[in-house]
């Protein structure tokens, strides 16, 4: 196989950056100056190559889809001079399976399966957002049993954390400071192994459902928890010490992928890439869902928009969850773990081996499903990444008529060329570490 | 909150008809109004686009729509958020099977440029005015748009897309 060829089987036509003899006004315009509200002069004015006496100034490389620093599958069509980016394109697709038609084929009980997958780092966020949109088509929002609800709180804040952990791990790895990677990962490993406990499984748990949860906390499960969160903080304070007072972290993060916070708001961006340009911006007070009312925490915000804020925006948001969940071992209350609807609830087992009737009911709503009243719903809450939200249409029977899944991976990435224009190459993994995709949310 | 306003006149914002589903505002703008209604709630405060994306109403039996608005075979869907009151808002506008295309709120917020495009790749609905409507998802040379309900799942055989054999 010749090199062309191999060069051909990459080729996405139509959907990739175009060299710069060829792109018009109307396109630099897109990529430079839409969000600053340029005029089209300003935005070619812009654009311009800076005078060079050999005529082959710029360069367009790939990085990616199977670069270790893209977190998955995401490429970058960059045009470079020398080592300073001056264009970027994010070219995504590559781990599209369709979630959102497998979702229209799946009943309500087992959507949960399916959005779980989606942004596997954060699953019990998938899944809460799922449930809740449900449950408001149901009507049941209201319903939910407080211990289901302080339940839910305290997975999802415990997600945040082995998200947050993740990023920590892998934005260490990705400037150079790879020993962070282990501590990273080690310091996930304990949440996970609490998850793995409650829920079976270390990820995709498909563990909160419409209507409550799967099964109640185990025995000792506080014990585990207040491991967890005694294990944290010193580990914590390591991370200080190995990274954020480290002249070269400093360096290598401090001015790098800087975003205004105009900007950041024209392109829907949410989460720690918002909060970094100082809006404080955080569904769990802004909207409350849940109880998050009822906990104190407060809002990470950075002032400069750069890199370094995003790193330590999420290194102390695992300090506030954990100030939250000290709060939720404190209040959860006892009770029931599910509504006791039986629209939506499978008959207790016991039952099962005494009534035909709650047979024939536990066989219906596993085979057939619960129906859900026509109409639709959004729900938005706050992912350890941003603003994940759940569309549903319903035409009244037991599976979504359309699924939508608002995924803040997808939106956040739109951000990456305006963050890397006129940087450097070895930034350009930097930026993108710090806006923390998953492609399987990207994707779907 | 009921899902039909019960008043006498029918609750309207900028010209368009509204409705509330699960307590939840919907603004229902015809396709010609469109970008006039979306560029007064930009200046109503909702600076953020959080979700743009579309349905293919061809299979579902009937949908309520307020006096006024003739359903249609797609519909697009924006949620729209303002920071400053810390509310949603939703904006539905049909979108007719022959002529699948609608204005590209690209020049509202920049950041509809890609669920516009993933909207175009799934369902074929055209944004006029988009700086750069290709496909986004799938390969380039895909036939047909997943997401419509008249795309079957299951019958395709996996494509590996110019691969040597």
């Amino acid at each position: 196989m010749t090199a062309v060829e191999n060069v051909r089987q990459t080729n996405e036509g139509a959907q990739e950056m175009r060299s710069r003899s060829e792109i018009g006004a109307r396109e630099l315009l897109r990529e430079v100056g839409a969000v600053l509200r340029m005029s089209e002069a300003e935005a070619a004015k812009l654009g311009q190559v800076p005078a060079d006496p050999d005529e082959d100034q710029t360069m367009i490389i790939n990085m990616g889809p199977q670069h270790p620093s893209t977190h998955g599958v995401l490429r970058l069509m960059l045009e470079l001079q020398g080592e300073t980016v001056l264009r970027c394109k994010p070219i995504i697709g590559y781990l599209h399976t369709g979630m959102e038609k497998t979702g229209e084929e799946l009943t309500f009980l087992q959507g949960g399966t399916n959005v779980t997958r989606m942004d596997y780092l954060s699953p019990l966020n998938n899944e809460l957002v799922f449930s809740m949109a449900v449950e408001k088509l149901l009507g049941i929002e209201n319903d939910i049993p407080e211990r289901a609800v302080w339940m839910r709180m305290l997975l999802s804040e415990l997600n945040r954390m082995s998200s947050h952990l993740l990023f920590l791990a892998t934005n260490g790895m990705d400037i150079g400071a790879v020993s962070m990677m282990l501590y990273g990962w080690r310091e996930r490993e304990e949440v996970l192994r609490f998850f793995q406990k409650v829920t079976g499984l270390r990820m995709n748990h498909n563990f909160i459902r419409p209507g409550g949860l799967a099964a109640d906390l185990p025995p000792g499960w506080r014990d585990d928890v207040l491991s967890i969160l005694e294990t944290l903080p010193p580990r914590l304070a390591e991370y200080d010490i190995l990274m954020t007072d480290q002249p070269i972290w400093r360096e290598r993060l401090q001015g790098v992928g800087v975003i205004t916070a105009d900007e950041a708001l024209a392109l829907g961006t949410s989460g720690p890439i918002l909060r970094s340009t100082g809006v404080a911006w955080d569904l769990r007070r802004d909207q409350p869902y849940l109880r998050y009312e009822d906990v104190e925490f407060d809002v990470i915000v950075g002032t400069y928009g750069d890199a370094f804020d995003r790193y330590a925006i999420r290194l102390n948001e695992i300090r506030e969850s954990i100030r939250i969940v000290y709060q939720i071992l404190d209040r959860m209350p006892l009770g029931d773990y599910r509504i006791q609807n039986k629209k939506v609830t499978p008959p207790p087992r016991a039952r099962i081996d005494e009534s035909m009737e709650a047979l024939i009911h536990h066989f219906k709503i596993f085979t057939e499903g619960f129906k859900v009243p026509e109409g639709e719903v959004y729900v938005g809450i706050e992912s350890p990444r941003g603003e994940i939200g759940c569309y549903i249409v319903s035409d009244g029977g037991p599976k979504p008529y359309r699924i939508h899944m608002r995924a803040p991976s997808f939106v956040n990435i739109q951000a990456l060329p305006h963050m890397m224009r006129g940087g450097l190459v070895a930034d350009a993994v930097a930026v993108i570490s710090s806006v923390d995709p998953v492609l399987g949310e990207v994707d779907r | 909150m009921t899902d039909v306003q019960e008043s006498q006149q029918p609750e309207t914002l900028h010209g368009s008809p509204v409705t509330w589903s699960r307590g939840q505002k919907v603004v229902h703008p015809s396709r010609a109004d469109y970008i006039k209604v979306l560029k007064k709630l930009l200046d109503d405060g909702y600076s953020m686009c959080s979700d743009l994306t579309a349905v293919d109403y061809l299979t579902h039996p009937g949908r309520e729509l307020p006096v006024g608005v003739a359903a249609e075979r797609f519909e697009v869907v924006l949620n729209l958020t303002s920071i400053a009151s810390r509310d949603r808002i939703r904006v539905r506008v049909q979108v007719p099977e022959s002529d699948a295309s609608i204005a590209s709120t690209f020049d509202l917020w920049p950041g509809t440029e890609a669920m516009e495009r993933e909207v175009f790749d799934m369902f074929g609905v055209s944004f006029d005015g988009h700086p750069d409507l290709t496909r986004i998802l799938m390969p380039e040379d895909w036939d047909g748009h997943p997401l419509r309900k008249d795309y079957s799942v299951g019958r395709i055989p996996v494509q590996f897309k110019g691969a040597n054999s």
